[in-house]
């Protein structure tokens, strides 16, 4: 098997990547860890004229801790945040994420934000960044942007990535220790994509009533979806199973009529997100510190 | 004129230096080539194996500066500057048998032998990070490889065996 004919370049600079992309952007792909793309390019679903591949660039490697948000630079792996003590320690529910990714052949390769990039939405990255409402940067010739999760991924396999521009960065909002967190998904192969996944984050009071909740889904729609509804009308509860019942038949209605495929029909995938919805919450409220 | 100097930095054709299982090789190669095509067709190591060619089976399996990776998911000149092993490099200078080689042979940890070249390279790079794995362990390491023949059970007992042999010679995997 081969990919179609393209020219491919490899910089070692950011600068000379932007103003390379500033050029051919509307005829390139930016190649980083290739998990995603090179099989398209191999059953020939892409054909761009122009391969940028940024793996040289060593300045995009980097995985630092900010005010607010873990910061991990466009050609992190995922394995290097699966087993980096620092992500382990101060973003557990990240590793935990990451390891549902694929198979470990495919994290030592595969990067954080070629998978946000990629927006697959069966995808486990873009599941969690909208859950946390994270943040990319995207670079160009022109300067840089700052785009919140909810609104970089705007449809399948789609984002708001210009032509021009590079997600050179990809932030995971910290969550702080008193919450609680947890991610599961469904999927017929281990390694396989799932057909529906969830992260949530709760957070309680004093008295221990819900004062925070985010959940967001994978695998139910055509990007990944956060569902704020669920969210409120957790605030105030105590997570009790008539609170969890009613989550998980809120979430039923979220599952998109189209999402029906050869690996599942709508229906199923339906309970499948109803208990995947019970599960995650139930894991959460479990794991917060009150 | 600046447009042109631009393109002449994208290429349809590298020349790329990569060490193949202690050899170096300095080849000009198509960029579109996959690594896997690249060792099959150019060096002619046809021991890595292509059996989907997106990512799922496991076949092509190399270890790329020590690592486990997808053959066919990268291209040759992305290799470039980098250490590789392959199944032809697993062997002794002798042809005897790497202790992995060696117990999935003793406990007929293959049937066709179609998947083996990169189940043993994925075992190798298992047993270099765990010398000890669990069953569990074991199983959820190798579930990026699939086998049609086995059912796995004679797989998972070799590798057993492996980790075995090897923590008892203390030899690390290398």
């Amino acid at each position: 098997m081969k990919p179609p004919r393209f020219r491919y370049c490899a910089p070692d600079m950011l600068d000379e990547a932007l103003s390379l992309l500033d050029k051919y952007g509307e005829d390139a792909k930016v190649l980083a860890g290739g998990q995603s793309l090179i099989p398209l390019l191999n059953m020939r679903l892409a054909g761009p004229a122009y391969l940028l591949d940024i793996n040289h660039i060593s300045e995009l490697n980097y995985i630092e801790t900010e005010d607010g948000y873990l910061a991990v630079g466009a050609t992190v792996r995922q394995r290097q945040v699966e087993r980096s003590p620092l992500v382990k320690e101060q973003h557990p529910l990240l590793v935990e994420v990451v390891q549902h990714i694929g198979h470990m052949q495919i994290r030592n390769r595969g990067t954080i934000a070629g998978s946000i990039a990629h927006a697959d939405p069966a995808a486990e990255l873009p599941a969690l960044l909208t859950c946390l409402n994270g943040e990319v940067v995207a670079q160009s010739v022109h300067g840089e942007r700052i785009i919140k999760a909810d609104e970089f991924f705007t449809g399948y396999l789609s984002t708001a990535l210009n032509p021009g521009e590079i997600l050179t960065e990809v932030r995971f909002p910290w969550i702080t220790p008193q919450s609680g967190w947890a991610f599961a998904e469904f999927a017929r192969r281990s390694g396989d994509y799932a057909l529906v996944g969830a992260a949530a984050v709760v957070t309680s009071s004093l008295d221990d009533h819900c004062i925070s909740a985010h959940i967001a889904y994978l695998g139910i729609a055509g990007l990944p979806l956060r569902v704020r509804e669920i969210e409120n009308m957790l605030i105030e509860t105590t997570f009790d199973e008539k609170v969890l019942d009613e989550a998980s038949e809120l979430a039923r209605t979220f599952v998109s009529e189209d999402m029906e495929d050869v690996h599942a029909t709508v229906d199923y995938r339906r309970a499948l997100t109803a208990e995947i919805t019970r599960r995650v919450l139930r894991m959460a409220w479990a794991r917060r510190e009150h | 004129m600046q447009e042109q100097e631009d393109t002449s930095m994208f290429s349809e054709e590298n020349l790329i230096s990569v060490t193949v299982n202690g050899h170096l090789y300095e080849q000009h190669v198509p960029v579109r080539i996959l690594l896997s095509d690249f060792l099959r067709h150019e060096l002619h190591l046809t021991g890595t194996h292509v059996g989907c060619e997106h990512g799922v089976c496991g076949c092509c399996t190399v270890l790329l500066n020590g690592e486990a990776v997808r053959s066919c998911l990268m291209l040759a000149v992305q290799a470039d500057g980098m250490v590789l092993t392959t199944i032809e490099g697993m062997a002794g200078t002798n042809s005897e048998l790497h202790p992995i080689q060696q117990a999935f042979q003793e406990k007929h940890g293959l049937q066709c032998g179609f998947c083996t070249p990169g189940i043993i390279m994925s075992v190798h790079a298992m047993l270099h990070e765990n010398a000890s794995p669990s069953e569990e362990e074991i199983r959820h390491e190798l579930s990026g490889n699939l086998c049609r023949c086995t059912g796995y059970q004679n797989i998972v007992e070799a590798v057993k065996l492996a980790a075995e042999r090897l923590r008892e010679s203390h030899t690390e995997v290398k």
